[in-house]
């Protein structure tokens, strides 16, 4: 068990895979610093790989104040063991107060095992994480600057703040796509800490045989503006007017879960939940009534325009324009009124 | 060559179907209104174990933590097939996060292994309640074995080493590992098997202890405790002798350190509960004709939502 430090750095786990530095560690980042600056320490950042340095740099860039690079041959690939006994020895070594992982799917096969290890908690997917008080119930004792993590349950119908009053490091997984990016700062500087791990081949403990990356085919995450059908588009055919709109407006397609069951669309644009959790600028549900797991992943739109034939769709209350109607008839007059724009 | 093979499963409450009777006048969920079910991702899990015993021979135990009404889980693994299931059941885990989850989770586990060691032990890669896929990972941790997470198909097991197709969200891996070791398993794994009919009659009438107390308790209200417990004892001496007691472990008899588990040995605390309310208001109301979504195009224009 690690005893709280309070002076202990906020920790950024940097995903990467044969090279490439995945997206989560720089929007983590963004939120990192925040909690850096209310508590008045470092924001560092944990990178591992076979090659570190050009990713070590982009972290700085993005906001970290220090960036400890592990590099060694045996990290290229990411495999459990071998990166959980190096970042739980960090852990150990240099106890800081908070860890944050993305809550990718190799953030949360990496951060548990890691958690484990230094026996400490770990919140799972959190959508949001703040600095506040507590007071324990039970002992009435009061802890200050706790890492507060805010995370959905439950399937999404309830909302829970957790905390890690005194075993430390407070521990989160955080949700792809719901801290915004830091703009890279190029001439940002900072102060790369290099070491090279103690690994020999039986640390690996699974042999990869085989591996395939499959490029994703849409990229909700990036969209400017996103479409989206649900169940009320009611077949694959209809859901043509769905591409049709998302064509006129230059937008991604995005779909409900009930749609992705249905087989009218492939799972790649699922949003929600179980899907991928995005932020556009804009976001026209059509036919989504709009269940809390949906919710989940697009109320943070800045615009949410609904188009559902039943007045009492859920999806109406997280709406901006709410249009009641058939679909039929009100996706192609909108279509009709963006190309008269032009 | 058989395999010792242990399926963790969980009882969990329904949250992908919330119907009308559980949304509270509010728009809050009432959560004890949800049916409890057999984790679904849990489901393949059982599946994957019982096709690997049915290729190369062995044994499949489920094991469940929970409050004696999750033994309804164990009896649905016994209609599928499991050889034998266990109920962990104990007041004092009750307010478990993960970690002290897992640690009970790997002594059930160790319990097992101290009869025949275990070769393997295979779990869904999450629960709907939580949504955390935290426990696997974390008990692999505490048995100390390696863990192969989001498994949706074994290749092929082969003296001590088993072959698995593993999707990692951005593409796939074949990896390899030496048993013994933990495997995590996606709604993408074998769809699991319909109970069987005749397994289904035969396990129906199977029970925990607990369960027996509270069937005794609703029968015999104004019995003394020391009647009730007689009562109990008889019925449990006839479902053994016909194999059909469900084991029931407290933390003491799978030896865990009761400063790991509970409340006690959670290192996370949940400082709030805020109820999502499915009801709202303030979205402008468009009218369903050419002129209303027109004016609300415009508007879209004129603030550079759309561009």
């Amino acid at each position: 068990m690690i005893e709280p430090n309070r002076q202990g750095d906020v920790w950024v786990v940097a995903e990467q895979n044969d090279g490439d530095l995945h997206d989560v560690g720089l929007e983590l980042l963004s939120k990192g610093r925040q909690l850096a600056d209310r508590l008045g320490v470092r924001l560092t950042a944990v990178l591992l790989g076979a090659q570190v340095e050009e990713n070590a740099r982009r972290l700085i860039q993005h906001g970290a104040d220090r960036v400890i690079a592990g590099e060694h041959a045996l990290l290229g690939h990411y495999q459990t063991n071998p990166y959980a006994k190096v970042i739980a020895g960090l852990v150990q070594e240099h106890r800081p107060q908070v860890v944050i992982f993305g809550a990718t799917p190799l953030g949360r096969d990496l951060a548990p095992r890691v958690a484990s290890t230094v026996r400490a908690g770990l919140t799972a997917d959190c959508t949001d994480l703040d600095i506040g008080e507590h007071v324990e119930p039970h002992t009435n004792t009061r802890y200050e600057n706790l890492l507060y993590q805010i995370r959905p349950a439950f399937g999404g119908n309830i909302i829970a703040t957790i905390v890690n009053p005194e075993r430390w490091p407070q521990m989160a997984t955080v949700r792809e796509g719901v801290m915004r990016m830091p703009d890279a700062a190029p001439n940002r500087r900072g102060e790369i800490v290099r070491l090279t791990p103690h690994l020999k081949p039986d640390d690996l403990a699974l042999k990869i045989l085989e591996h395939r990356r499959t490029a994703r085919k849409v990229n909700l995450k990036a969209a400017r503006v996103i479409v989206a059908g649900g169940a009320g588009v009611g077949g694959k055919e209809n859901f043509r007017l769905v591409w049709d709109l998302a064509n006129a407006l230059g937008a991604a397609v995005g779909a409900s879960r009930a749609a992705v069951d249905n087989g009218w669309i492939d799972k790649d644009h699922q949003v929600g939940q179980t899907g991928t959790t995005v932020r556009p600028a804009l976001y026209v549900a059509v036919g989504i009534s709009g269940a809390v797991q949906h919710r989940a992943g697009m109320s943070e739109a800045r615009k949410i325009v609904a188009i559902n034939a039943d007045p009492h769709a859920p999806i109406f209350g997280v709406a901006h324009y709410g249009v009641v109607g058939d679909l039929n008839r009100v996706l192609p007059m909108m279509i009709e009124a963006i190309k008269k724009r032009a | 060559m058989a395999y010792n093979l242990v399926v963790l499963v969980k009882q969990v409450p329904d949250t992908k179907r919330i119907t009308g009777e559980a949304m509270r006048d509010d728009g809050t969920v009432n959560r004890s209104a949800l049916s409890a079910i057999f984790n679904p991702e849990d489901l393949h899990a059982l599946e994957l174990a019982l096709e690997l015993r049915e290729r190369y021979g062995g044994r499949v135990t489920v094991i469940t933590m929970g409050p004696p009404q999750a033994c309804e889980v164990l009896r649905q693994s016994l209609e599928r097939g499991a050889d034998d299931v266990a109920l962990l059941t104990d007041r004092r885990a009750a307010a478990s996060d993960t970690l002290a989850t897992s640690y009970i989770l790997a002594c059930a586990v160790r319990k097992v292994a101290a009869e025949a060691p275990v070769d393997m032990v295979l779990c869904g890669r999450q629960a709907i309640d939580g949504d955390t896929a935290q426990v696997p990972p974390q008990t692999a941790e505490k048995l100390g074995w390696p863990q192969i997470t989001y498994v949706d198909a074994v290749e092929e097991v082969s003296g001590r080493r088993i072959r698995a197709h593993r999707n990692t969200g951005s593409g796939w891996e074949r990896v390899e590992a030496a048993m013994p070791c933990l495997l995590t398993v996606t709604d993408q794994g074998p769809a699991p098997r319909p109970a069987s009919a005749r397994r289904l009659m035969a396990v129906k009438k199977a029970r925990c202890r607990a369960e027996l107390q509270a069937e005794v308790n609703a029968v015999m209200p104004d019995a003394t405790p020391e009647a009730r417990t007689a009562e109990v004892e008889k019925r449990a001496a006839a479902l053994a002798a016909k194999g059909l007691l469900v084991k029931q472990w407290t933390l003491d008899d799978v030896g865990a350190d009761l400063a790991w588990c509970g409340r006690d040995g959670s290192p996370t605390k949940v400082k709030r509960i805020q109820s999502v309310v499915l009801k709202g208001s303030g979205f402008k109301k468009v009218e369903p004709t050419p002129e209303g979504v027109a004016g609300m195009v415009h508007e879209l224009i004129e603030d550079h939502t759309i561009g």
